[in-house]
């Protein structure tokens, strides 16, 4: 196998992560639904919590994307 | 240098740095990057200098937004802080809009987002974290060492959970920063590339019109979609900051 396509390779197999990325927002979402189910005066204070869990999990996916870009070009 | 392995779509090649203003510029390495951080800066006084102007008991738009923003950021360091958050107030203020500004820039063309390069971000989260050190040691003197040893912890665990507590107070660094520029660049590089699918599709003839015309309704929710993110990182840059002030001035 040559460099070029390993490196192809590589970057394909780095997106893996974004599995365990998928998990965690569906795990945010789903108890956001949930909890604003149990109780709606809660859902201001409720959604802000989740839009912040939400950024700190797709930063999750990006530092997959930095690497796979790493692997790409430099 | 992206050229290779992306079939043809040059994604990166948007952060490439020229100098700007000219041969002044040129002579000090004066680029548009910095050029955009002067601007953010300006922006940001002026909104605050320029809303808070008239000082009227109902405000107008600008100076709704200028207390708006003053307002946000200041229940943000005493929720999260506590009262001592009302000293570390101004810090964290200008560390958002600076942000927010560099962000929301961005997504105008023409402009370019500074914050898409990890220079500027990592300088950022330095300032942030040597701050943090410093609070803390100033605030417990030697006793702040105590925050890598949590209470409770048998002392045969001691050195691991040392180990693992030095590791994640460094790795802030890394997370602080790296969040900040893979999400701009993330985004610019997804808005180049339907944009260069438009072009290539448009080039196909009849056939390429309707993908074409998909991806520029792609486009044009992926703008939205990053003026939400820009806000957000910025947010989150702000209240990270605000979690490790209070992890400096409580331990823990």
């Amino acid at each position: 196998m040559d460099v070029a396509s390993a490196k192809m390779l590589g970057a394909g197999i780095a997106m893996i992560a974004l599995a365990g990325v998928g998990i965690g927002m569906g795990t945010i979402f789903g108890s956001l639904v949930s909890s604003v189910a149990r109780n709606p005066a809660a859902r201001d204070r409720v959604f802000g919590l989740a839009i912040l869990g939400f950024a700190l999990t797709e930063a999750v996916a990006l530092y997959a994307l930095v690497i796979a870009f790493i692997i790409l070009f430099v | 240098m992206a050229a290779e392995g992306s079939g043809g779509i040059d994604a990166l090649g948007q952060f490439q740095l020229h100098t700007a203003l000219g041969p002044l510029g040129a002579s000090v390495n004066f680029t548009q990057s910095n050029l955009m951080m002067v601007i953010a800066g300006l922006l940001v006084m002026g909104l605050v200098w320029v809303g808070m102007k008239p000082r009227a008991l109902v405000p107008g738009r600008l100076q709704a937004a200028a207390e708006l923003g003053y307002e946000f950021i200041l229940s943000m360091c005493v929720d999260t802080i506590g009262q001592e958050g009302r000293r570390y107030f101004p810090f964290v203020f200008t560390l958002f809009f600076f942000i927010l500004f560099g962000n929301l820039m961005g997504v105008f063309p023409l402009l370019f987002t500074f914050t898409s390069h990890i220079m500027v971000t990592l300088a950022l989260a330095l300032t942030v974290f040597i701050l943090v050190t410093v609070v803390g040691l100033k605030e417990h003197g030697l006793h702040w060492f105590s925050y890598f040893m949590p209470e409770g912890i048998p002392k045969l665990l001691a050195p691991l959970m040392v180990a693992i507590e030095v590791i994640s107070y460094l790795s802030r660094i890394i997370s602080l920063s790296v969040r900040l520029f893979a999400n701009m660049m993330a985004g610019h590089v997804m808005l180049e590339v339907f944009g260069a699918f438009i072009v290539m599709l448009g080039g196909l003839g009849f056939l390429g019109y309707f993908p074409a015309a998909l991806s520029l309704g792609v486009n044009t929710l992926l703008i939205g979609f990053e003026l939400l993110v820009a806000t957000l990182q910025a947010y989150v840059f702000a209240v990270l900051t605000c979690i490790y002030l209070h992890d400096a001035v409580h331990l823990h």
